[in-house]
């Protein structure tokens, strides 16, 4: 059973996803920083693959595409990187998280291989459009076991809320409020509303929410009315800060701060 | 000039031009290019709008723009060229002919603000220049490098009341301030319209702007029918960086095999030099900025960093109409070197009393090249003026003396 099934049939509150850049802050960080995550307790975790020109990105994540491609990070890279990290003893479900452009010039179906072919479980292409994963990259999915998350936005109608619903089958990403990641967002009465409105859909997919979650308080709030939430600039700031040998530790202590229980 | 088959080379319902186009945009910008997709048409072939949009390009841009004889010119080349002089145009340039509709789409909509990203600075100030016209708050994206080499259109749009941004990110121009201007507009999603400079981008933007640009061929079958008997050239010129002038330029003759239609990209200092932005000759199909087309990248699909002595051409893709026209071989894409470039732009200065833009000066380049016989009847379109390129000019003026 895909690994991502597992998770939200075990756990239906308080899901902390992780989201880091492949290959950032070194070439080669990405599986240790992944195994760090498993141990400090994270339930599951997004890898980036780094793009040139990421808009829904805010500064901190630009940064790091930028640095992990100055790196030399490609898809078919981060690959070889995970290429045995199933037999490595990582068990934490695994998302990619990209722009759709290096993965269409990789080969979408071979993409879809090497994701089974190293246990990726499931995609987040925020640039893809509906109409097109399903008319073309539906069935692929299917055919390598990979579950597809849909974002979803203050923004968008209810009527299309429940049309990327029907369509996902990992999770359906709530951007907490209009804007890039990493944004201040404050947990204030609105997003709470709009939180709670989505809840009122009774959606069949579990909800992760992302965008401006940095912390306990953050989280919390997130997490009142749905399945978890998404970190991604504040960790990354962690990575861009720790020293290499002190960031194990420093992993552990941010995943035991954000979800202090 | 009209056809009973859909034209290959215009937009399907879906927003696909044959495998470009479509809306590759993420979820924070769907509702926005839905609003605008749903409306676009409606708003535009309304009667009130087609009055108050025809009534701006005549009385405040300036339209018709004259299409102009260049005698001396066509002496030199060896061929008859007429010259569409889009740099007559308030402002300098044809870009005002698509901020002047957008800004009309944009109140229809109820937008306050406006947004826009600028390479060479003229659609920055042309949509500056609407955006104090209408009274909208106004916010334009400008490439580090671009502000340094284009100074006098930033001091245009400030005068103008807008604020100019740099973009940092990248390589600093065109192609980033795209990226931070579609940023904003994440960031602002209800209130703010997002006035794109050229044919690319999401769809509906490619065939909005198209048609705000397409009165340029409109304009120019009339004068020529007028001025010469016959309204079709043998050879269309333009240059492509996004490529909204040649859209325009092209529009009512993209069904006229035999008009031959040429875009001029910019080379840069050669396409094998590393430092081009020759994007059919040296990209391939992908995505950028919400479009399929064709783009300059690298094996792994980042988006290359481009290069041109224009910073108007300084793009590493084009509008996915023109990757159409690319693929289908309607248009011919020609590469035009810097040193080309200004070599054309001191010809039609010196023969015709016309400083040229920089990035019209590509098109204009193409003249030698494209084997017109002296009989053939040739229109260039003259899409902007070269006031603002004088700083790089001045540089040259010694080879030139």
């Amino acid at each position: 059973m895909n690994r991502l099934t597992q998770l939200f049939q075990r756990k239906t509150a308080d899901v902390l996803n992780v989201y880091f850049t492949a290959g950032f802050p070194q070439l080669h960080d990405t599986v240790p920083v992944l195994q760090a995550l498993q141990d400090a307790g994270a339930d599951l975790v997004e890898i980036g693959m780094p793009y040139s020109d990421p808009v829904a990105d805010g500064e901190t994540i630009q940064r790091s595409n930028q640095q992990a491609l100055d790196n030399g990070m490609t898809v078919a890279t981060l690959f070889e990187q995970l290429h045995d990290i199933r037999q490595q003893g990582i068990t934490v479900p695994i998302l990619l998280m990209g722009y759709l452009n290096p993965v269409v010039q990789f080969g979408i179906e071979r993409f879809c291989q090497q994701c089974q072919a190293v246990g990726v479980d499931g995609l987040i292409l925020p640039d893809l459009p509906l109409e097109v994963y399903e008319r073309e990259y539906r069935p692929l999915f299917a055919q390598y076991g990979l579950q597809v998350v849909f974002l979803v936005t203050p923004q968008t109608s209810p009527a299309r809320v429940r049309q990327l619903d029907a369509l996902a089958d990992g999770f359906i990403y709530l951007v907490a409020a209009a804007g890039t990641t990493g944004a201040q967002t404050d947990m204030n009465a609105d997003v709470d509303a709009y939180l709670r409105r989505t809840q009122a859909l009774g959606l069949r997919n579990p909800t992760l929410v992302g965008f401006g979650i940095s912390d306990a308080a953050s989280f919390a709030a997130a997490s009142r009315h749905t399945t978890g939430a998404i970190i991604g600039s504040a960790f990354i700031r962690l990575l861009q800060q720790a020293p290499a040998d002190g960031r194990t530790a420093a992993i552990q202590e941010f995943v035991r701060g954000v979800r202090p229980h | 000039m009209t056809t009973t088959a859909p034209s290959p080379y215009q937009v399907d319902a879906a927003g696909y031009y044959g495998p470009f186009g479509g809306a590759y945009v993420p979820e924070m910008l769907y509702p926005n290019v839905e609003e605008l997709r749903n409306n676009y048409l409606k708003i535009i072939e309304d009667a009130e709008f087609q009055r108050e949009f025809t009534q701006l390009l005549t009385d405040y841009v300036g339209r018709p723009t004259p299409l102009f004889l260049a005698q001396r010119l066509s002496a030199e080349i060896g061929t008859t060229i007429y010259l569409k002089r889009e740099d007559l145009c308030h402002t300098g340039a044809h870009k005002i002919n698509n901020t002047i509709g957008q800004i009309l789409v944009a109140q229809r909509l109820g937008k306050r603000r406006i947004v826009a990203e600028t390479g060479a600075g003229q659609h920055g100030v042309a949509t500056a220049t609407v955006c104090a016209l209408m009274g909208l708050e106004c916010i334009v994206y400008m490439g580090e490098v671009d502000i340094e080499r284009q100074r006098p259109n930033v001091d245009r749009m400030r005068m103008l009341g807008a604020k100019v941004v740099p973009a940092k990110s990248g390589s600093r121009t065109l192609k980033d301030a795209t990226n931070e201007a579609m940023r904003h507009w994440i960031s602002n999603p209800t209130d703010t319209h997002y006035i794109i400079g050229s044919v690319v981008g999401p769809h509906p933007y490619p065939d909005m702007v198209a048609r705000f640009q397409s009165v340029i061929s409109a304009e120019i079958i009339r004068q020529l029918l007028h001025q010469t008997g016959r309204a079709t050239p043998d050879f269309l010129l333009a240059c492509v960086g996004g490529g909204s002038n040649a859209a325009g330029a092209f529009y009512h003759y993209l069904d006229e095999p035999s008009v031959r239609l040429v875009a001029a990209e910019a080379a840069g200092q050669g396409i094998d030099t590393g430092h081009s932005a020759a994007t059919t000759a040296l990209g391939k199909p992908g995505i950028l900025h919400g479009a399929s087309t064709i783009l300059m990248q690298t094996a792994d699909g980042q988006v290359t960093e481009p290069y041109s002595i224009s910073a108007g051409l300084d793009y590493p893709g084009i509008g996915p109409q023109h990757a159409q026209l690319f693929a289908t071989g309607r248009a011919d894409f020609m590469s035009i070197t810097d040193k080309q470039a200004l070599d054309a732009a001191f010809q039609l200065s010196r023969l015709e009393g016309i400083i040229p833009a920089l990035e019209t000066a590509h098109a204009l380049a193409c003249l030698p090249l494209i084997g017109a016989k002296k009989d053939d009847v040739v229109v260039v379109c003259l899409s902007g003026r070269g006031d603002k390129d004088l700083a790089t000019y001045t540089k040259h003026l010694e080879e030139y003396a």
